[in-house]
């Protein structure tokens, strides 16, 4: 393995650690209701949910399943579904 | 040639290097290098940024921060704010940062004491530091400029600090011929990063690095250390190659061909070895000289060498590990262990400042002899001159 | 679509404030920025060689030392003629910056660097485990201030670093909350058009600290706001510019949903010192004019 200079690293490298495996519940967004106002994109510690036309996705290979979207959603619409195996 | 303080032709040097950032914090005897360099920048001769920091420990860091960022660094300091420092000396060793400090060697607290020893800088040599020791004033400001050389080579990468012995050597004026500007501009050209911190390429440094690979990385900056013996021994011939000065590579002798003792030390001391030596060689005793201008990496194949011929060697320590015996003692005898060496004494002397004389190193001299006669060493280390307790 | 600059794949909890706070920090202060951080949660957390959550220059040395690393950032670019290369901004823990950094950090501020320091305030060394600072508000229960039969907890107010960089003078003090994020990007933004030391505290609860489930960092965050317990306001030069009114909501409702804070509801004396943090939250509405 080749090591950098005092342990450099190159920017954004994190990517590589999909941690959507550490979720136990998982936010499904409803289409439908959704306003497209973007505070679960906001306030989402992963950074993982984006704007797509004007409605929101969650990247489900980094969301953690925290749950703030859902509970912070001025909608409702997204609810935590448990995963399954 | 122009006689100045000590203070004042390292201050010079550093001036000639045109080092982007300078942390000040004053403590003494180093602050007659920091006073100096701020009258530069008062007067417009130099065109650094000069941090007023709030303590040592800050000082590196402001040192690490610039440095990161791809500027020439320097700060000095001396025994507490070595001390103070110590993590932060560690920290820019890891990150493979060129910084340059001088320290002007003092002793360390309880009790305090602001007089000379080399406490300070011993108690860090296992922190990835280059240190190099001074003998006197020319040399500790021209090492200064080989100092930038060393660090900055991209198969070195790692800070030096230079020492030079407190009040002995930085408040002691003598003459000095200081580097030509447009010499030192040729020689030592600005400080070209291999990498540093830029929104153009935005690298993270200073991660957590786990079990896995910190042996390895530690193992880099080892493997550097190693390497910076071959350019330091270049660097001094280099410069000697421009400037005409030359004091050694790793180690330097004085008398030692033919000489049955030798007397090994580190820094000014060495100019009252000398002269006990000549002393000494006209009583008709052959005794010599091996100084040890590099003490981080240890360049333990050129004293076994060195002293390969001699019959004995008298290794002085300003400094010690209390509960065994002074540092410099416990590495050449480790370096000796395999080689079927001379005798080896170890003395502790000269500490918060007690005059080490020409009587000092004569009888110590006088002590090798002895044992070289009976063939054996009475005391393996022992304290110089110590009153009666 | 705005880049992300802070990445996923980091290593934080799941709804981890700190990182919230990270990711907000860098919409507001976009990507021509170098970010010195010193030990704590969110450094370990976003990288771990050899990995990087930083799209950003990024650099930690050590704990206490990151304004004077800063310092030496901001003085370097200067000096090489890049200065409007790059923002500098540090962005540490409570624990880093009110407690061990602070010698540094008030070295920066007075010195007059063209800084921004961003402490994210969780109230406890969460990457130890979650030992007390002295950001640790009163009350709380953490692993070296534990509620006990004799103890309520930690026994002192929070520390009011705001306050402390005030003095110093500068050009901008501001406090703010993950929860409200817009506000933390504004000032954001506003801080770093401000030329010399700016210091901004930003709330960032601790799901793992303080005891709640992940999914409510941002309303125990509003919580902590609309009790005024955390107020919101900004300062220029030692004077108080703005305040973020409240609709008051009494201490307990915070409280009550944390568990460092359960055992004031359990012990005997609890209600005392439950009066005595209202009193703490009655304080602040007063000295701020917080009540809408």
């Amino acid at each position: 393995m080749k090591l950098s200079i005092g342990a450099m690293v190159e920017p954004g490298s994190t990517r590589t650690n999909k941690t959507g495996s550490w979720r136990t519940f998982k936010p499904i967004i409803d289409v439908e209701a959704c306003i497209g106002c973007g505070t679960c994109s906001m306030f989402c510690p992963e950074g993982t949910i984006y704007k797509v036309a004007d409605k929101y996705t969650i990247d489900y290979d980094y969301c953690k399943g925290c749950g703030i979207c859902a509970h912070e959603c001025p909608v409702k619409a997204i609810e935590m579904v448990m995963e399954e195996e | 040639m122009e006689i100045m303080e000590g203070s004042r032709a390292v201050a010079e040097a550093v001036k000639a290097c045109r080092p982007n950032v300078i942390a000040a914090y004053p403590i003494t005897p180093q602050t007659h290098i920091v006073e100096e360099i701020a009258r530069m920048v008062a007067d417009g001769e130099l065109a650094s940024e000069y941090v007023r920091v709030d303590s040592e420990h800050s000082a590196m860091s402001v040192c690490v921060g610039a440095s990161a960022t791809g500027a020439r660094t320097y700060t000095a300091t001396t025994s507490q704010g070595m001390a103070l420092m110590h993590e932060v000396l560690f920290n820019a060793a890891g990150l493979r940062l060129p910084i340059v400090m001088t320290a002007a060697n003092r002793s360390l607290s309880a009790p305090i004491n602001i007089w000379n020893d080399q406490q300070d800088t011993v108690s860090e040599r296992d922190s990835g530091w280059i240190q190099l020791y001074a003998e006197d004033t020319q040399e500790a400001s021209d090492m200064i400029i080989q100092a930038y050389k060393i660090a900055e080579d991209h198969d070195i990468l790692l800070p030096v600090m230079v020492g030079m012995d407190g009040f002995i050597l930085t408040h002691v004026h003598e003459p000095v011929e200081l580097c030509p500007q447009e010499k030192v501009d040729d020689f030592l050209p600005s400080y070209d990063p291999a990498y540093y911190l830029t929104p153009k390429n935005p690298l993270s440094f200073g991660t957590i690095v786990y079990p896995s690979t910190y042996t390895e990385f530690r193992y880099m900056i080892h493997e550097a250390m190693k390497r910076a013996e071959r350019k330091i021994i270049d660097v001094a011939s280099d410069f000697r190659d421009k400037f005409g000065r030359h004091y050694g590579g790793l180690i330097d002798t004085y008398e030692a061909e033919d000489a049955e003792v030798l007397i090994m030390a580190m820094g000014s001391v060495i100019g009252t070895a000398k002269d006990a030596v000549d002393e000494l060689r006209s009583d008709g005793k052959k005794v010599g000289i091996v100084k040890v201008r590099c003490y981080r990496p240890f360049p333990a194949e050129a004293i076994s060498e060195a002293v390969k011929n001699a019959k004995a060697i008298a290794v002085l320590d300003k400094n010690i590990s209390l509960g065994y015996e002074g540092a410099l003692y416990t590495d050449v005898k480790s370096a000796l262990y395999n080689e079927n060496g001379p005798l080896a004494l170890g003395f502790i002397l000269g500490l918060g400042g007690r005059d080490i004389t020409k009587n000092t190193i004569k009888s110590i001299a006088e002590k090798a002899q002895k044992a070289i006669k009976s063939g054996r060493v009475e005391k393996d280390s022992e304290f110089v001159d110590v009153g009666v307790l | 679509m705005q880049e992300e600059l802070f990445a996923p794949g980091h290593r934080g909890c799941a709804g981890c404030g700190a990182a919230i706070a990270a990711r907000l920090i860098l919409k507001g202060s976009g990507k021509d920025v170098i970010i010195v951080s010193p030990t704590g949660c969110l450094e370990v957390i976003s990288s771990p060689y050899p990995e990087s959550a930083w799209k950003v220059p990024w650099i930690h040395s050590l704990f206490e030392n990151a304004a004077a690393v800063a310092s030496g950032v901001e003085v370097a670019l200067k000096s090489l003629g890049r200065k409007d290369e790059a923002k500098v901004i540090v962005i540490g823990g409570d624990g880093a910056t009110i407690d061990i950094g602070i010698g540094a950090l008030s070295g920066m501020l007075e010195r007059g660097h063209d800084i921004t320091y961003i402490c994210y305030d969780n109230e406890a060394y969460m990457n130890t485990g979650i030992q007390r600072s002295s950001s640790t508000p009163y009350g709380a229960s953490t692993t070296t201030s534990p509620a006990g039969k004799v103890s309520f907890g930690e026994n002192r107010p929070k520390k009011n670093l705001p306050a402390i960089a005030a003095a110093h003078g500068i050009p901008y003090v501001a406090t703010a909350s993950i929860a409200y994020p817009k506000d933390v990007i504004k000032k954001v933004k506003k801080a770093i058009s401000i030329e010399g030391p700016k210091y901004l505290q930003i709330h960032a609860p601790c799901c793992t600290g303080w005891g709640f489930d992940g999914s409510k960092t941002i309303e125990i965050g509003r919580l902590a706001v609309e009790t005024a317990l955390f107020p919101i306001y900004e300062s220029t030069e030692g004077k108080v510019t703005s305040v973020k009114k409240v609709k008051r909501k009494p201490v307990e409702e915070y409280l009550k949903a944390q568990r460092r804070f359960s055992h004031l509801f359990k012990i005997e004396g609890g209600e005392e010192e439950l009066k005595k943090i209202q009193d703490i939250a009655d304080s602040n509405a007063k000295q701020f004019g917080l009540d809408q």
